[in-house]
């Protein structure tokens, strides 16, 4: 017997597509482990209809739509970028100076277009959008990968273990949470791109591997340095969120009887914690992390627009406000496309995030999929009155 | 029939109730328990709720720490075990859970929750799944139903499940918890029997846990009345349902409703009155005093001793003690 959904749910195309997909990718386990898909056969079937709820919410699918277009841009946008981030066309045709939107200049015979103007030196205004959609993107990685598995690894073991463990750690908790992002930022600032520098500059791979990163020209590498120390400072405030998180859900998933069977059982304390604990309280952190890549965003471009991450000739959306902010609003372009970059991108994150926390839910998951069962019965009915 | 299987000695077992700066005070659950269980019994443990039953079976599991007091299963004492040891007894003693619900991780499909199981007890077996699913079918469950997640399961169902789960590693003793409680009457009715069918074949040890007197009756082969913390009465189960000896047992069985009426008139009446008293602050001497027919000077001021009145019939109560 398979799941209602099949039988009842009217599909669309996008459903149609997307269960494509997850058969595909369970084709694919299944070759690397034969009998997968039959096992999890109730595991497929969950994921489809989760995709179904979701497909179901319009500002869920335009946010995954932003998302998509973002992370896109942001991989492979300065590949793309019609000029270099570093080509100062002004010291040599000064007509490119703060050129407006959808400008031809003509310069000591060579054609520039300029679709969403220039900047003070010259710069392709589109060209700096795509490789600052880069840096945004890498840095709200980054502090994800590594501020999130910090914080549920605490929040696991102080909300299992309790008692003075947990007093420990969340008296550490909160004493992080207690500093403002922007002081700490600042304090950074000043001090960590000292020492950061030499680190990148006399390190050969990790020059390389940061260029690649930002996207960035090895030569600017002494400015690698003021964004690492921005997402160090990130990840400082932000790790604390996500312990608090998880040490609450934990406290009431530990009470569940399985957890005590498993005790009983002899299963070991690590896997006890994640095989029983972690998957019952990681669907809230997912809504979480949605939400706050559009937050770290945010933040990244508030603290480079105070002038403390990216140094000229590097460039992210804050930088490139912070930058135009003194030709507002005569030179509105310099600040109206990366504003609205900036706050496409956060609002596709937190539509996702929303409607995630609906269809991870299973409470208003059943309600989404219920709503369309019915809908779709009563069109049967009206169909059975019209034909008699 | 007669081994003794398990031993519990003077077990206690109080939670504290912190305040801001230090413990305010202590929650006596169980406060002073001895019985043993014979190899192959059944023996009910019945009481109030809040009496202490769900917490002398953790202890009994080494789930909770004890404040005191010790457990022998097979002369060793469980809270001693260490590594091989521990995990030998991980796998003799056993539990089947009072909520069906909770139970189960509903994260994990039917295979993987029973597969768990062997696995911590590296059990060798060829073919797993062909294994689980005769387990399966033995609880009344189909091969179709091995990776489905607890969700798409009933109540029965899932205890069910969480029978095989504590079943299938082969363990001599196994505590049932409430295993009924949160079931509708004819579910009952077929998991008691399946339990029962289990002992026979698998010649299992019980501990039954219940509030439940005609549940208890049916299942055990004795039976322990447990009051505030503390044993009261230790007796057959056809001779605790005859002649109750403590107040308290009478009480308790007077309280069973009795279909025919015209029995029930003609039945002596025990009035059940009082509420038990809080487990924090136990009153002083024997424990059910405050609500005794039959109270007398001393019973407030020194507890009562455990005295054998007839054979294997064990009371703590002044009424049957030499002074």
């Amino acid at each position: 017997m398979t799941l209602v959904s099949e039988e009842v749910y009217e599909k669309k195309i996008l459903d149609k597509v997307i269960d494509r997909l997850v058969d595909g990718v369970a084709k694919v386990i299944d070759k690397f482990k034969p009998g997968w898909s039959v096992k999890n056969r109730s595991k497929i079937d969950e994921w489809k209809l989760m995709f179904y709820a979701f497909n179901r919410s319009p500002p869920g699918l335009i946010g995954a739509a932003l998302i998509l277009g973002f992370i896109a841009i942001g991989i492979f946008g300065p590949y793309f970028a019609p000029y270099s981030y570093r080509l100062f066309l002004f010291i040599e045709h000064e007509e490119t100076y703060l050129v407006p939107p959808g400008s031809t200049i003509v310069s000591k015979g060579e054609t520039f277009y300029f679709p969403l103007g220039t900047d003070k030196y010259g710069r392709d205004l589109l060209s700096l959008i795509l490789y600052g959609a880069r840096v945004s993107l890498v840095v709200s990685m980054i502090v994800i990968a590594l501020g999130v598995p910090l914080g549920i690894v605490l929040g696991l073991v102080a909300g299992y273990f309790g008692g003075k463990i947990d007093e420990i750690i969340m008296r550490i908790t909160d004493t992080f949470l207690a500093f403002p992002a922007l002081i700490l930022a600042i304090a950074f600032a000043a001090v960590l791109p000292e020492r950061l520098r030499p680190m990148i500059i006399y390190n050969e791979q990790l020059k390389t591997l940061l260029s690649i990163f930002f996207a960035a020209d090895p030569r600017d590498a002494a400015n690698f340095a003021p964004i690492l120390s921005v997402i160090l400072a990130i990840i400082i405030v932000w790790w604390p969120g996500y312990t608090r998180i998880i040490r609450g859900s934990v406290l009431s998933v530990r009470e569940n009887l399985y957890v005590e069977a498993a005790r009983a059982l002899g299963v070991s304390t690590w896997k006890i914690l994640t095989k029983h604990i972690l998957p019952n309280v990681i669907s809230p952190v997912l809504v979480l992390i949605t939400l706050d890549v559009g937050a770290v965003i945010l933040v990244e471009a508030g603290l480079s627009f105070l002038g403390l991450g990216a140094q000229d000739p590097m460039i992210d959306w804050g930088k490139i406000v912070f930058d135009g902010a003194q030709y507002f609003p005569d030179r509105w372009w310099l600040v109206l496309f990366p504003g609205l970059a900036t706050f496409l991108a956060v609002l596709g994150w937190n539509l996702v995030g929303d409607t995630l926390r609906d269809v991870l839910d299973p409470k208003t998951r059943r309600s989404i999929e219920f709503k369309v069962k019915k809908k779709k019965l009563a069109a049967t009915s009206e169909d059975g009155g019209a034909s008699q | 029939m007669s081994e003794t299987l398990i031993k519990v000695v003077n077990l206690k077992k109080y939670f504290p109730i912190r305040g801001i700066f230090f413990t305010k005070a202590r929650v006596k659950a169980v406060d002073g328990v001895t019985f043993d269980i014979r190899r192959g019994e059944t023996l009910g443990l019945v009481g109030e709720s809040g009496c202490g039953k769900t917490t002398t079976g953790r202890l009994i599991l080494r789930l909770l720490k004890p404040t005191a007091g010790h457990v022998y299963f097979e002369g060793k004492d469980v809270f001693k075990l260490k590594g091989e040891e521990l995990k030998k007894f991980r796998k003799s003693a056993q539990i089947i859970l009072q909520d069906p619900y909770t139970s189960l991780n509903p994260r994990m499909t039917v295979f993987e929750i029973i597969n768990e199981a062997l696995e911590v007890h590296k059990m060798k077996i060829s073919d797993k799944e062909e294994f689980i699913v005769n387990w399966l079918r033995k609880v009344g469950l189909e091969k179709h139903h091995l990776y489905r997640y607890p969700h798409e399961f009933s109540g029965g169902q899932r205890q069910r499940i969480a029978i095989v789960r504590a079943l299938v590693i082969n363990p001599k003793f196994v505590i049932l918890d409430e295993p009924t409680s949160a079931l509708d009457v004819s579910v009952q009715a077929q998991i008691l029997n399946m339990l029962k069918d289990f002992q026979r074949e698998m010649s299992l040890t019980y501990l039954f846990i219940s509030h439940d007197l005609g549940i208890v009756k049916y299942m055990s082969t004795r039976i322990a009345v447990m009051y505030l913390g503390k044993i009261v009465e230790l007796a057959p189960a056809d001779e605790l349902f005859e002649k109750p000896q403590h107040p308290y047992s009478q009480m308790l069985l007077a309280s069973i409703p009795i279909p025919d009426p015209e029995y029930a008139l003609k039945k002596p009446k025990v009035r059940v009155y009082g509420e038990p008293p809080s487990p924090i602050n136990p009153p002083p001497g024997c424990r059910f005093h405050p609500r005794c027919e039959h109270v007398m000077e001393i019973c407030s001021k020194e507890e009562p001793p455990f005295i054998e009145v007839e054979r294997d019939h064990y009371v703590a109560c002044w009424l049957y003690a030499k002074r």
